[in-house]
């Protein structure tokens, strides 16, 4: 009699053992503060396409997996040398004028992690520079979290607050996720 | 390694509230002297009236509480509660006027520093009428003897405290407030000063050098700290040169006369010319300096400083060139 | 006033009852019910007050534990044991664990187990609120916790500085778990608070006017109205830091005219009282203590109420004796510095007070007794520091170095932890049933002592030579490394004094000598109970006549009779004289407070998440609080007669 109550209460048991682990796990990435760690190896970066022509069947894209982007630690320092680093003087605090804005849905080079990691290291044309040799790895990929931040692609417990200056954009946290658009590169007319 | 900076900080008395080499720290241990002597004295009194209350013989048969025994118990706490309060009202006279020779504003001939905090190192500037005299300089206060030095403290990130002990107390650095204190050291020598607000991962490693010489030599250092950094004079050092503009380091750090000009590390114009790397942690030696360079977060974990990976050769040619930044 | 006669008249048309006949219905009407359910409804002061007590200490254990690694790190330096971002967890965890849920916490968990007992009562004012200011307690320790362990513990400190405590430079959801611990340990203050004051003033035995309460009362009295005025600035300052951090608020910034130091006044306003919070229930503990073990009264009871009294006023003056160095004129200063130092006058007048009452009594050297005479060394040398920190040019010198570690931790564990320890002995024995080992008690005695004092007494001159607190390690070139191993080798021998203690406890649960209603001879009411008492508390109401009530009426304590025994049936006193003046149906046992309690930690919980968690957890809280008020059971068909009454 008591066999079947007592392996539902098992299977509760283990259910919630799995939510503590899955919790446990999350909260782990989202705190993790691990100073001298390398990222995911820029050798990857490579593997990211510059173009959408390809020869032969098209293969899906490589994807690489930026570890910063729950790690709610490695996004605030991501801000930190998003301004440091001047990154604000051309996007400013994400709504863009010089350069492209960074908190709407448009993405002329993509969205992805290693696309914008691929932005900031390679530089683009007509304005962007290339850091590359400039910023360590790890810092660009802080970078590419926060800038994913912007418009909402992470997670709300993963994105910064508010900053102890003026306020001049509403906070990662209570951004809107943005459904990023791919948009094609401009023709040459309309760039900036 | 450790010789080296026990020579430069005569430690432990380069850091302590105990050995003054200035007017404020003198005021403050001459209080802290009368107020432990005094505490000892009350202590032991104290003490020795409850080891008696408690331990002294008593008659087999000793009446219930009876009232002129309480009287007498009531006049002599009286008397107890009197002494205490006067020697706490002696105390509160003198902590008030110790409290404002303290606080006493610099004269006008006193050294204008500023001192701003950051995470977790000290930047320092000297002013001038002219801005291209000003001198900025990082981890390292070089004062004349015998002369007052005002302190504006500024912070651009989070609370830090600025505290030299032999020197004076500290004072908060506050984000969104203007501080200031003043000191004067009056015997040459290195003393140090640590961060004394809790301010982060670092908050341990974040020290400063106090370093008193004679008015001429600091007239001398100032001078020297106006210049711009030299031109390479070696195919190394330029080599090294080429490396700091073309690495990570220009973008965090400014050497003057150079395209590098960047504020949010600390100035490296004449790094060799200070102590210490790292806000007070390490003896600026060849070997600290690379070890800095390479993996910074080892020596610090959390500090802002980035590793960096580079060519051995292309190593050797920095700390070359690190090392003509006088 | 005397009150020999019974007090409340038979209702008419029941009875009077014989004295077995009582207790059997008593027991009948007051028994807990059974298993799991029933314990989790539990509304007893006693069994409530148990738990209250065994989860403070096993938090103060774990903040011990964290203290221990603290001192593992620092015993020589530049130690590899754990890095900045461990120590600052930790250092945190221990402070916030300290504060907030050992030290208050016990404070009012003694007091919640205690006060109903002195006072005659049979149980406390609002015991279900009791409950669920205790299981609002342990979810606000536990989250802490689980948090911690998932490596979200808080890293701030247990002061929680903005602008580093802020959104920027403390990203993730660490300090919002800070926050959001300090705001479920309020609330159970606050509850606890407001059943204390009540329970105090309309609960005690009739003729138990004001100035015959015990001391202990007296003092619980006192710290329970500092918590109703000093919990409130941590709640409103805890919620601007959590507003600022979750919504984008700017109470804290100074760019939009927020101001840093706004938090350091609000916190401090509270964070010292907090200190007399902790503090004062210890002065009671030491009053009863000295009392039972000189086979006397305390000398001068008016001087030792108004000495408890004034503390609690001036403790509210001392608050920015905390932030001496963060630019204060001169002339503000000078007020707080005259404040700190007037504190120690009421200190002083206890002091005194006791040394006379043991001078003129005739002392017994049992362990509690010892736990009172080595709080008053450590207390005064606690206090010496404190009066040369008022002073504002020393101050500047000591303020944040290990100087102040040394001083607070005198202050804390003199002045609190030992009067506890001393009073866990005293009243063991009417928990329990069963006495402490006197031996093991000495043991525990001196190596606490001893190991106290090696581990804080080097921190002075470790702070004088310059060492700040809250650093994770320090160079070997400072010097510090002696000291440092030193006080690591302190505690580790008053870690072992804490183990002695487990020992000594475990031993006598099981096989200590039983104990007597009145073990020690001692005079207030709890010893008039049995040991342990009864869920009902006393049979019979007793009556007071004079303070020592059981040292005047050793053998049997006049009564009051005709309460009714087959309801839960309190009586309800007046304010100053103690007069009956009502009688009171008291509460079932409940499970609604637990599902409140539930509620209140999923809203707390889900708001550092979501602000829906806001919504979420207001709807549930009400639901529980709708069921909690849902006339049922006894209660109803007693309000039905009622009705039908009148």
């Amino acid at each position: 009699m008591s066999s079947p109550s007592r392996s539902g209460c098992r299977r509760r048991r283990e259910l919630l053992a799995a939510v503590l682990l899955a919790a446990a796990l999350s909260a782990c990435q989202r705190e993790d503060r691990r100073f001298r760690t390398w990222p995911p190896a820029a050798s990857a970066i490579p593997a990211v396409r510059q173009s959408e022509l390809q020869p032969g069947p098209t293969t899906r894209d490589l994807t690489v997996r930026n570890e910063y982007g729950d790690n709610a630690w490695a996004v605030s320092e991501g801000k930190r040398l998003y301004n440091q680093f001047n990154c604000s003087g051309c996007h400013f605090q994400g709504g863009g004028g010089i350069g492209p804005p960074l908190m709407d849905s448009q993405w002329i080079y993509g969205s992805q992690p290693e696309n914008i990691f691929a932005t900031i290291v390679e530089g683009r044309p007509n304005g962007m520079p290339s850091f590359r040799g400039k910023l360590g790895n790890d810092q660009v990929w802080k970078l590419v979290a926060y800038v994913r931040s912007m418009s909402g692609l992470l997670a709300k417990d993963v994105a910064s607050g508010r900053n102890d200056d003026m306020q001049v954009r509403s906070q990662e946290q209570s951004t809107e996720k943005a459904r990023p658009v791919q948009s094609a590169v401009p023709p040459a007319s309309q760039r900036p | 390694m450790s010789a080296v900076l026990q020579a430069v900080l005569q430690f432990p008395g380069a850091h302590s509230a105990l050995k003054p080499a200035g007017p404020q720290a003198r005021i403050a241990e001459g209080l802290w002297n009368s107020m432990y002597a005094t505490a000892i004295v009350v202590f032991l009194l104290v003490m020795a009236a409850l080891l008696w209350a408690a331990f002294r013989r008593r008659r087999a048969e000793e009446p219930a509480p009876d009232p002129a025994r309480e009287r007498r118990m009531r006049r002599v706490v009286a008397a107890a509660v009197g002494i205490t309060t006067i020697v706490l009202f002696t105390f509160l006279v003198s902590d008030i006027s110790a409290g404002r020779a303290v606080t006493a504003t610099p004269g006008k001939d006193a050294i204008q520093i500023i001192v701003t905090g950051h995470q977790w190192w000290w930047e320092v500037q000297y002013r001038d009428s002219v801005p291209q005299r000003w001198v900025t300089t990082a981890n390292e206060i070089h004062v004349p003897v015998g002369r007052q030095v005002a302190v504006e403290l500024r912070s651009t990130d989070v609370i830090h405290s600025f505290w030299p002990p032999n020197l004076t107390g500290k004072r908060d650095l506050i984000p969104g407030n203007e501080n200031s204190l003043w000191f004067q050291a009056d015997s040459a020598g290195v003393y140090r000063a640590e961060c004394a607000e809790y301010c982060g991962h670092e908050h341990a490693k974040m020290a400063l050098l106090v370093v008193a010489q004679s008015p001429d030599s600091f007239a001398r250092w100032l001078t020297q700290q106006r210049d711009t950094a030299h031109t390479p004079a070696d195919s190394l050092t330029s080599r090294g040169q080429e490396v700091f503009l073309s690495s990570a380091c220009a973008m965090c750090h400014s050497i003057a006369g150079t395209p590098a000009g960047s504020r949010v590390g600390p100035d490296l114009t004449h790094l060799a010319g200070r102590a210490t790397i790292a806000a007070g942690t390490l003896p600026n030696t060849r070997g600290n300096l690379a070890g800095w360079i390479v993996d910074p977060q080892r020596i610090k974990p959390g500090a802002r400083m980035p590793p960096n990976q580079l060519d051995p050769a292309d190593l050797r040619a920095l700390l070359a060139y690190l090392e003509t930044l006088r | 006033m005397s009150l020999t006669v019974p007090a409340v008249p038979h209702e008419p048309g029941r009875a009077p009852e014989s004295a077995a006949e009582v207790v059997g219905r008593l027991e009948d009407t007051w028994r807990a019910r059974p298993g799991l359910r029933g314990w989790l409804s539990s509304v007893d002061h006693k069994s409530i007050g148990k738990r209250y007590i065994i989860t403070a200490f096993v938090f103060f254990l774990l903040g011990g534990i964290e203290a221990a690694v603290m001192r593992a790190q620092l015993a020589r330096p530049e130690n590899g044991l754990i890095g900045p971002d461990a120590y600052n967890q930790i250092f945190t965890m221990h402070g916030t664990t300290m504060m907030f849920l050992f030290a208050v916490p016990v404070m009012d968990a003694v007091g919640l187990y205690l006060v109903p007992l002195m006072i005659g009562g049979r149980n406390v004012a609002f015991p279900r609120l009791n409950a669920y200011g205790y299981w609002v307690y342990l979810f606000g320790g536990a989250f802490l916790y689980v948090m911690f362990f998932l490596n979200t513990g808080p890293d701030t400190g247990w002061f929680s500085y903005v602008p580093l405590a802020g959104p920027e430079f403390s990203p993730g959801k660490r300090v919002d778990v800070w926050a959001q611990t300090v705001t479920f340990t309020e609330i159970s203050a606050l509850v606890a608070s407001v059943e204390l004051i009540v329970t105090i003033f309309k609960t005690r035995a009739p003729g138990m006017t004001l100035n015959r309460m015990p001391l202990y009362v007296w003092s619980m009295l006192v710290q329970s109205f500092m918590v109703l005025f000093a919990m409130p600035w941590v709640a409103s300052a805890s919620m601007f830091l959590a507003m600022d951090r979750l919504v984008g608020t700017h109470f804290f910034n100074p760019a939009e005219g927020g101001d840093a130091l706004l938090w350091q006044h609000l916190f401090w306003f509270f964070g010292h009282p907090e200190v007399y919070i902790i503090f004062v229930p210890a002065l009671g503990f030491v009053s009863s203590i000295v009392a039972t073990f000189t086979r006397r009264p305390v000398f001068g009871y008016p001087a030792m109420v108004l000495s408890m009294v004034a503390t609690g006023f001036l403790a509210f003056g001392l608050w920015v004796h905390h932030m001496f160095v963060t630019g204060i004129p001169q002339l503000g200063a000078s007020f707080f510095t005259a404040a700190s130092m007037m504190i120690a006058i009421p200190s002083g007048v206890q002091i005194f007070c006791w040394i006379a009452t043991i001078w003129s009594g005739r002392p017994r050297f049992a362990v509690p007794f010892l736990f009172v005479l080595g709080f008053v060394a450590l207390f005064l040398i606690g206090g010496f520091t404190g009066v040369m920190i008022a002073s504002v040019p020393f101050d500047t010198q000591v303020h944040d170095t290990f100087f102040i570690v040394a001083h607070f931790h005198y202050v804390l564990i003199g002045g609190a932890v030992f009067p506890l320890f001393g009073a866990f002995y005293y009243w063991f024995p009417k928990v329990t049933g069963r006495m402490l080992d006197e031996r093991l008690g000495r043991w525990n005695f001196w190596l606490f002592f001893i190991g106290m004092n090696v581990t804080f007494f080097p921190m002075h001159e470790l702070g004088l030579l310059g060492m700040p607190r809250r650093v994770y390690t320090y160079l070997p070139e400072t010097g510090w490394g002696g000291l440092n191993l030193l006080a690591s080798i302190g505690a580790v021998t008053i870690a072992v004094s804490v183990v002695v203690f487990l020992v000594n406890v475990a031993r006598s649960l099981r096989v200590g000598e039983a104990a007597g209603a009145n073990p020690w001879g001692a005079d207030t009411l709890e010893w008039a109970a049995t040991s342990p008492p009864r869920p009902y508390n006393f049979a019979f109401t007793p009556v007071v006549e004079s303070r020592e009530p059981m040292w005047q009426h050793p053998a049997e304590l006049p009564a009051v009779e005709g309460l009714r025994t087959d309801v839960r049936e309190v009586l309800v006193t007046t304010l100053l004289d103690a007069e009956p003046d009502s009688r009171h149906r008291h509460p079932e046992p409940t499970i609604w407070p637990l599902i409140a309690a539930i509620a209140t930690a999923v809203l707390f919980i889900t708001l550092i998440f979501t602000p829906w968690g806001a919504v979420i957890g207001t709807v549930l809280l009400f639901l529980a609080f709708v069921g909690w008020a849902w006339p049922r059971g006894k209660d109803h068909q007693e309000q039905l007669m009622i009705e039908a009454e009148s």
